[in-house]
């Protein structure tokens, strides 16, 4: 089943007078509970792509669907409420809220947005929390945790709220070699356990070859579309 | 929302220093004005309380037109009999009158059989004058607390002037309504001291004695000087008086009375307005200090903390959310502020009445002050300073909620 359906998407930003295509008729489908990478060069157009999916930007022209719902033109309070309830989000500079605990930053998307209860919170922060490995630090603050640390609350915080689809934007661009195994490690094995979707923007090879569908993109045009059989046999030419 | 405080809290001590100096600027802010509320109050409630207590009375009633011609004392807008007593039948009505005293004031000549010079007298009814005006009897520096028939108190100044003391004989000389003169003779009971205001260096003497040096046959008076049982009736008891005793009529059909409580009658009414305007620049600097501070300090924190904003948008934080958690920590900051601010002015009051600071105000000399917050003071300022700290944080809180998200997310 498609949980993303993008139909001809085009997106231009205009800077005074000079108009820079960043998307270019791009459609593609990803279906609910895959391993997603889009790849290319940078500028791309992979983070434009992801920003559209996530709806914190609306495409030039073009449709796209997420979880059944059209989002191209949703506003900016219907567009948070759509991210609040459908989506994660894992960045590259992890982006926890410094002045919370690990603890806290997983908590803070059932507080803040959802408005969880406070015992189903706990159950739920804590699990998560235990599922990344991360129990031990509950109480830290992001300043006393590694980069690889911080990613894995990262990954958490975005799958508190059982998101049906999440999206990482070179989410192991900071972490060294070793660490980025470990989070697309994590990654994977949480994608299996709670079925949700992972949409990838990356450089990185390990990530392409844990996916099981890659979409190349360059300048702004999606120019190959490969599959985990594929992928296997030589990958895309990234 | 305690989550939310707790957030806003963190927040604000996450930059420890910024925040210490804005809270110590806005504590210094609000224990700077309840301190000069306080002694100004005090001060204000003190020379109310002198003027009032030693000889205007709170309210006071005439013959209409008598104060436009305080100055010459006319006799002949005394208050006839008739007047008098209708002047009472009012006063009797209202509970909220404690007593009064009726005046028959009048100017002469005061001799002490060497020098003579001007003086301005009260003929009074002793008993019902010190109850009218408690602190009279206070102001009686040497002799007797009291005034009887044939005994005169003489000011200070006078005194001093005409070297008088307790026990002379001194000779009054007045002219009466129809243009005569007449002479009396006194002996010096007492001397009075002198305080800031209209009667503050007038002469007491019996009422019977007035009479007597006026040649009045009826028992006119000038004025009728009022006590209230609260100070905070006054004025409901001057729109009951004016209610009642304007129905009387003179012959011209013009209210026969006039009614005045003590701001029409003593010039520290416009000293106290004055205070007033002072008080309300202090409050409008209060409001500029929080303002100014707590607005830089929102917009600083909302230009640090972009990519934050950026982060809790995209995760989904309603617009409207993130305006909360802005407003709140000015909101915190500022009750902070209010807090302590408190806390500091209060102890600083207690400073002053543990050092009992005194002060001169015109002829009187070593006053002291003893103030204390009034708990609408403290409120009022309390509110000011939360409703300028949620005014202040308004503009960043906004701009932090209408972020671009991707713009925000890359902000360096």
């Amino acid at each position: 089943m498609d949980l993303v359906v993008a139909e001809n998407i085009t997106k231009d930003y205009v800077n005074g007078k000079v108009s820079v295509r960043a998307l270019d008729d791009v459609s593609f489908t990803v279906d609910a509970g895959s391993f997603v990478s889009f790849v290319g060069p940078s500028g791309s157009g992979k983070t434009t792509l992801l920003n559209l999916i996530g709806c914190l930007d609306r495409p030039t022209s073009g449709r796209i669907q997420v979880a059944g719902a059209e989002i191209s033109n949703l506003d900016r309070r219907d567009g948070a409420l759509f991210r609040g309830k459908n989506l994660g989000f894992i960045f590259q500079d992890f982006n926890l809220v410094p002045v919370l605990t690990v603890y806290e930053n997983v908590e803070y998307p059932l507080v803040m947005v959802h408005g969880v209860d406070r015992r189903r919170r706990k159950r739920k922060v804590m699990e998560l929390v235990e599922a990344v490995g991360m129990k031990a630090e509950r109480d830290k603050y992001p300043d006393q945790l590694s980069g690889g640390q911080k990613q894995r609350v990262a990954v958490a915080r975005a799958l508190v709220t059982e998101p049906k689809l999440v999206l990482a934007d070179e989410p192991t661009a900071n972490l060294d070699s070793h660490t980025a195994g470990i989070i697309i490690e994590l990654m994977r094995s949480m994608r299996d356990a709670l079925g949700a979707t992972f949409i990838f923007s990356t450089h990185d090879m390990r990530i392409v070859a844990a996916a099981d569908v890659i979409y190349t993109l360059r300048d702004g045009m999606l120019t190959e579309t490969a599959h985990r059989a594929v992928v296997n046999e030589g990958g895309p030419n990234v | 929302m305690f989550k939310m405080f707790k957030i806003a809290l963190r927040n604000l001590f996450r930059y420890k220093r910024r925040t210490i100096l804005t809270t110590s600027l806005i504590t210094f802010g609000v224990a700077f004005v309840l301190v000069f509320v306080s002694v100004t109050a005090s001060f204000k409630s003190m020379m109310i309380g002198e003027i009032t207590d030693s000889m205007l009375g709170h309210i006071q009633i005439h013959k209409r037109g008598y104060v436009a011609s305080l100055d010459n004392l006319p006799l002949n807008l005394n208050l006839a009999p008739q007047a008098f007593k209708k002047v009472e039948e009012a006063l009797t009505g209202i509970p909220e009158v404690e007593t009064w005293s009726p005046r028959i004031k009048f100017g002469g000549v005061f001799s002490n059989f060497i020098d003579s010079t001007n003086i301005r007298l009260n003929a009074v009814d002793p008993d019902r004058e010190w109850a009218t005006v408690p602190l009279l009897s206070s102001r009686i520096i040497s002799g007797d607390k009291t005034v009887k028939p044939g005994e005169i108190l003489v000011p200070e100044l006078l005194a001093k002037g005409m070297k008088v003391k307790v026990g002379d004989t001194a000779v009054v000389v007045a002219t009466n309504e129809d243009g005569s003169v007449n002479g009396y003779q006194f002996t010096v009971s007492g001397i009075l001291r002198s305080v800031t205001g209209p009667g503050g260096r007038d002469g007491y003497i019996h009422i019977e004695d007035g009479r007597r040096i006026l040649r009045l046959e009826e028992a006119a008076v000038s004025e009728v000087a009022i006590r209230l049982e609260s100070f905070d009736a006054l004025r409901h008891v001057v729109a009951r008086l004016e209610e009642t005793l304007g129905k009387e009529k003179n012959a011209q059909g013009q209210p026969a009375f006039e009614i005045h409580d003590w701001t029409k009658l003593s010039p520290f009414y416009n000293i106290v307005r004055m205070i007033d305007v002072m008080t309300f620049s202090i409050r409008l600097m209060l409001i500029a200090v929080v303002l100014i501070s707590i607005m830089n300090v929102m917009i600083m924190a909302v230009y640090e903390r972009t990519r934050e904003i950026g982060t809790i948008a995209a995760i989904g934080t309603l617009p409207g959310r993130i305006l909360s958690l802005f407003v709140i920590e000015g909101l915190s900051l500022g009750v902070l502020g209010a807090i302590s601010g408190t806390v500091l002015g209060g102890l600083a009051v207690m400073a002053l009445n543990i050092f009992k600071i005194r002060f001169n105000f015109g002829r009187q000399q070593g006053l002291i002050l003893n103030s204390g917050l009034d708990p609408a003071d403290v409120l009022i300022v309390g509110l000011i300073v939360v409703v300028i700290s949620v005014l202040a944080c308004l503009q960043p809180a906004h701009r932090a909620s209408k972020l671009d998200p991707i713009k925000a997310l890359h902000q360096v």
